[in-house]
């Protein structure tokens, strides 16, 4: 794995990130990079399309913010041929759900050069608007440096996204280039790492000095990701005690309102129309009467644990945990929670990870002819 | 509970399981009148939200159920089947659907006595299982 650190003046990231943005835009492979940028005039940090190295100057990737999973975004932009290579500037969670579209055949992996950040975390969309405030810029540089000083990342009684605390992909492994930043002195240095072919190839065209990786560095993310494994488990256990009943289960989305925008906000479910908004779903009046008339009483809207047990069945398998669902629920139900849950058991079932490999198959769309004999069945005394 | 009579819904393929209740039906074989037959072409096009809605609206239990392996008419439709199923189980059971509410097999055409066999001892099974707690509770 080739690895070069670049140097860093006086602590200052973006400008050092801006600048290595700048000189992969420039190079003539390049014709655009997708990078997180502040918009003109306002605060808000949204994933940009720049062609014009100039063009740089709000470049934010470490804003602890990702208002959405830019696959989604990746996916848009490679479904067809572009003729045109594009960086992106991705978190581990955004790389790894492009994977789960490409394999899903949303998107394309030719075009795009996968640049990714280790992953200080993010706030939940609504916090980080009202911790950030007016002076975002600067608040991105302080949270950095408290992140990677191991300070205690909560501001102003705001605390890091459970998506984030729970998630135990820091690292970007699946990027062709990575920039490090656990185990690096990054006052003064960032490092470089080309983890694929394509990195490499691009890695060689930078004029960049050899170096090899800090000594320190598997430790830090070692113990960083015990850390956020920890915490999982102990969410996941929870979780699962929160919902072992189909009562339980009530109680837990008693607050939804079948908004639908966790599905909209997932970068994985897919579909261009979900099932749920169609006629399928558009039941005859009298439909509703007789339901009711069974047990003399139905909750309207009707459909909702249905709905989040279907979508577990349909994305569990290539769930991400990047956590945007809970971002974009209304009600602040606490869904990344239980569809993480739902999701290590279901990829444990299939021996997958989700976002690990282009090269594993989707549990569902293969099969074997021998496997899974235990399913088959009804137990007992019977030999069936 | 003594008089517990459980509904169960079965996805029979068309041409294996249905085949065979058909000639359960012809042999004069009896089966518990618990459950109820829903044709479909093949039990790869049984989707996973056909089974959630079956356990949701308050049926104690949902068979599966097509051709053995090699002997799909769409070549490898029961082969899906098996990994949705096997979704299915990893799912459902979270949330205090037993796992015994939900059953596959393979039943040919021929088999008969096989198809009368499974339903008397699935019925004997959610009996002593109890009803699906979806029956009386609203489900949301």
């Amino acid at each position: 794995m080739k690895t070069a650190k670049i140097n860093v003046n006086d602590g200052d990231l973006l400008t050092t990130l801006r600048d290595f943005f700048r000189s992969i835009l420039q190079l003539e492979d390049i014709s655009a990079i997708l990078v997180p940028q502040h918009l003109p005039a306002t605060n808000v940090v949204m994933p940009t399309l720049v062609t014009d190295p100039e063009q740089l100057n709000g470049t934010d990737p470490l804003a602890p913010v990702f208002p959405l999973n830019a696959a989604k975004i990746v996916s848009r932009l490679t479904r067809k041929p572009m003729g045109a290579k594009v960086a992106v500037v991705l978190r581990p969670c955004e790389i790894r759900a492009f994977v789960e579209l490409v394999k899903l055949k949303q998107g394309r992996i030719e075009e795009v050069l996968l640049v990714g950040i280790d992953c200080l975390g993010a706030f939940k969309n609504g916090d980080y608007i009202q911790i950030a405030g007016k002076k975002e810029a600067e608040f991105t540089s302080s949270f950095y440096k408290d992140a990677l000083s191991g300070k205690k990342l909560t501001f102003e009684g705001f605390d890091l996204a459970p998506a984030c605390k729970a998630c135990e992909n820091p690292i970007p492994d699946g990027a062709d280039i990575l920039i490090g930043l656990f185990g690096v002195d990054t006052n003064n240095q960032l490092l470089i790492q080309a983890r694929t072919p394509k990195g490499e190839t691009l890695y060689e065209t930078l004029d960049l000095s050899d170096t090899e990786e800090p000594p320190e560095r598997p430790a830090v993310v070692e113990s960083l990701v015990a850390e956020r494994t920890a915490y999982r488990d102990k969410m996941f256990a929870e979780t699962a005690e929160a919902t072992n009943s189909l009562e339980k289960l009530n109680i837990y989305f008693a607050e939804c309102v079948n908004c639908y925008n966790c599905r909209v906000a997932c970068p994985v479910c897919y579909c261009k129309e979900c099932v749920f908004v169609t006629d399928v779903f558009n039941h005859d009046p009298v439909q509703y009467l007789r339901w009711a008339n069974r047990k003399g009483v139905i909750k309207m809207p009707t459909d909702t644990v249905f709905y989040h047990l279907t979508r577990m069945a349909h994305m569990s398998t290539s769930c991400v945990g990047c956590g945007q669902c809970t971002n974009a629920c209304p009600n602040d139900i606490p869904v990344m929670e239980l569809f993480r849950t739902v999701s290590y058991h279901t990829q444990n079932a299939f021996e997958y990870e989700a976002g690990r490999s282009i090269e594993d198959d989707l549990p569902l769309s293969v099969f074997r002819e021998d496997e899974l004999a235990e399913v088959v069945g009804i137990g007992n005394h019977c030999n069936l | 509970m003594a008089n517990f009579e459980p509904t169960i819904i079965a996805f029979v393929c068309n041409w294996c399981t249905y085949t065979a209740a058909d000639l359960a039906g012809t042999a004069r074989l009896g089966y518990p009148a618990n459950v109820r037959l829903i044709r479909v072409m093949c039990t790869g096009m049984v989707d996973p939200k056909y089974v959630i809605k079956a356990l949701l609206e308050g049926a104690d239990a949902v068979l599966v159920s097509g051709c053995h392996p090699g002997d799909c008419h769409y070549i490898n439709g029961n082969f899906k089947a098996r990994r949705r199923i096997k979704l299915l189980k990893e799912i459902l059971p979270q949330f205090g659907f037993g796992e015994e509410r939900l059953r596959l097999t393979w039943i040919g055409a021929s088999d008969g006595i096989q198809f009368a066999e499974t339903i008397h001892s699935m019925v004997a099974q959610i009996k002593t299982l109890g009803p699906n707690e979806a029956k009386a509770t609203m489900v949301i």
